[in-house]
């Protein structure tokens, strides 16, 4: 992994680095060259490692107190909430916890895709972090199961109910997951057993993520190649991890607010009845970070290929790296895909909001839109753009546009020998 | 490969096939036991059956029982909800089938409380047909329990039920 050979000065350090070489891990990731423009964009893979843990550590706290029975589920959450000590702060970073996790691997995923972090040679790292991504829905979903409220059951009723539309096998797949003819309590008590094993397998992809991008390492505001390490990178620390470390801060308080202020506003009072199989609340609404998915199952009119058009949803974020036939990386110096990237924001946060409403009338339509302008985005737009844009022409280095202006610089972008010569 | 240089399987070959084999019997051996106990369990298959009393029940009335963890519709229909589900032609049904043999006794109406679509409980004299109405994602039912409109793809299911006596349903 390290480009460099690595010494421990102390005999005890060279004596055990020689056994077991972490100590050349540890220098490889504290000196692991980083392109010096990075912005703050790129501080969400810190961020979501923060995230990560801080779930793990108030998860494995928050089991020791609950009880995974569809008798006292509910009322072990309240015992949580009132007689537990700390045990509202703890619940309450752990439920708001999760939202912010998506709100940063949303911003961490569009970050990669104004930036074309997922092209060549990192197209390995991206399909990690989709299975990442798809992971910590499953988790999310299944953790959100184990409070028994009615959202909790009707939630994990609909989601359970998605396998049933796979044809001639469906009813048994579902009795199956659900070990019944209902959601019930054994569909509770192997949520809680899965929602307690995925984050491990998330930490375990997490590593994979890391260790695929320090191989071709970072990619950079204006996506193009460089020489690592040189004048171009900075060593990851002190630069990258001070500066990681201020935008977690400003992190925190975003996070801190949603704890102590409004630590309810993410979640649905629905959850705090406790979970009826014989009624079904008025609006069942995911949580906020499922919700463009939602909208796309709901604005199919066919159960099955509702379905298959969520699952599509995402298996589409999966094949993107050959879908953008652009070599180029950086939204910067293509002007008419920078257009469109904010239209399939604008189209995401939609989908978004019109899942989170009745699917009747004019939201309907809306939802079908634009649920084809997402399917339009990624399986017409994309391969064809990559083709025809014609994109700006990028600079030599990262240095380059901070000199910008240099006759020298310019002239040595139209001149292919001094090219040769950097 | 031509048959001239087709090799003759030696010992090897043989003992490499016949390891692979019986490894694969072992591994599905192990495997299904793991598969197999998430199905539904011996104490969960043993609450198959519930008799009902339906004595109370009045014209226009509908009430909810709960049978294997679902809700269970008992609707005692009137005559207009009976003469309206057998006026429908066939032709305009999603999913085909006559209300005759949906309720074998026309004034009552026996179905599993359960949207086809994602499994939600639809809502009793709501909806376009004047019956149930998913507040899910909007299907609506008629007053045979056939589904007319929106995403759910078959009619609400009609569980095996019998008569017992004029005033209790063997449901199961």
């Amino acid at each position: 992994m390290s480009d460099h050979e690595y010494t421990p000065k102390s005999k005890v350090g060279k004596w055990f680095n020689d056994r077991l070489p972490l100590l050349t891990l540890a220098n490889h990731l504290t000196d692991y060259p980083t392109p010096k423009n990075l912005n703050y964009w790129w501080t969400f893979g810190g961020i979501l490692t923060f995230c990560l843990i801080t779930q793990i550590i108030t998860g494995i706290v928050l089991g020791m107190h609950y009880v995974a029975h569809a008798d006292l589920a509910f009322q072990s959450v309240e015992h949580i909430m009132r007689d537990v000590n700390y045990g509202w702060l703890i619940r309450y970073v752990h439920a708001n916890g999760a939202s912010m996790f998506f709100l940063a691997v949303y911003i961490h995923i569009f970050r990669s895709l104004y930036y074309g972090s997922y092209k060549s040679p990192r197209e390995v790292i991206w399909i990690i972090g989709m299975l990442i991504y798809f992971l910590m829905m499953a988790t999310a979903f299944m953790g959100y199961v184990l409070p028994w409220g009615q959202m909790s059951f009707w939630g994990a009723t609909v989601i359970t109910n998605l396998f049933s539309a796979i044809p001639l096998v469906g009813e048994s797949i579902t009795n199956w997951l659900w070990g019944g003819y209902s959601v019930d309590n054994p569909t509770l008590t192997r949520f809680f057993s899965l929602h307690y094993l995925f984050p491990f397998l998330i930490l375990g992809l997490v590593v994979l993520h890391i260790w695929a991008l320090h191989v071709p390492g970072n990619n950079n505001p204006i996506g193009i190649d460089i020489k690592k390490p040189s004048k171009d990178t900075v060593p990851f620390h002190p630069y990258i991890v001070i500066k990681d470390a201020f935008a977690l801060l400003i992190f925190l308080l975003i996070f801190a607010f949603f704890v102590f202020f409004s630590p309810n506003i993410l979640g649905h009072a629905d959850n705090y009845i406790e979970a009826n199989p014989l009624v079904t609340p008025a609006h069942i609404v995911p949580e906020w970070y499922l919700l463009p998915f939602y909208a796309i199952l709901r604005s199919v009119p066919d159960k099955l290929l509702g379905v298959i058009a969520m699952f599509a949803a995402i298996f589409v974020l999966v094949i993107l790296p050959w879908l953008d036939t652009s070599k180029v990386r950086s939204t910067v110096f293509r002007p008419i895909y920078k257009q469109f990237y904010w239209f399939l924001v604008a189209d995401v946060l939609i989908l978004g909001y019109v899942g989170a409403m009745p699917a009747e009338g004019l939201y309907l339509l809306i939802a079908r839109v634009a649920t084809a302008y997402y399917f339009a985005h990624f399986l017409i737009i994309l391969p064809f753009l990559g083709m025809k844009e014609k994109t700006t022409p990028l600079p030599l280095s990262i240095t380059e546009p901070v000199l910008g202006g240099s006759t020298d610089m310019a002239m040595a972008r139209n001149n292919s020998d001094f090219k040769d010569k950097l | 490969m031509s048959d001239s240089e087709k090799k003759k399987p030696n010992r090897r070959d043989f003992i490499v096939t016949a390891t692979t084999a019986a490894g694969a019997v072992g591994v599905g051996a192990v495997v299904w036991p793991l598969v197999d106990q998430m199905n539904p369990d011996a104490s969960v298959k043993a609450l198959a059956s519930t008799e009902v009393d339906i004595s109370a029940v009045e014209p226009g009335q509908s009430i909810t029982v709960l049978w294997r963890g679902k809700p269970v519709f008992i609707k005692r229909r009137t005559q207009d909800e009976i003469d309206s589900a057998r006026a429908v032609d066939l032709s305009e049904l999603k999913h085909p089938e006559k209300d005759e043999d949906r309720a074998k006794n026309p004034e009552w109406l026996v179905m599993l409380g359960v949207c086809t679509h994602l499994g939600c409980v639809p809502l009793n004299d709501k909806g376009d047909y004047g019956a149930w109405f998913c507040p899910c994602h909007g299907s609506h039912y008629d007053t045979s329990g056939r589904i007319r409109k929106g995403p759910a793809p078959t009619n609400m299911e009609v569980p095996k039920y019998e008569f017992v006596n004029s005033n209790t349903i063997k449901i199961g």
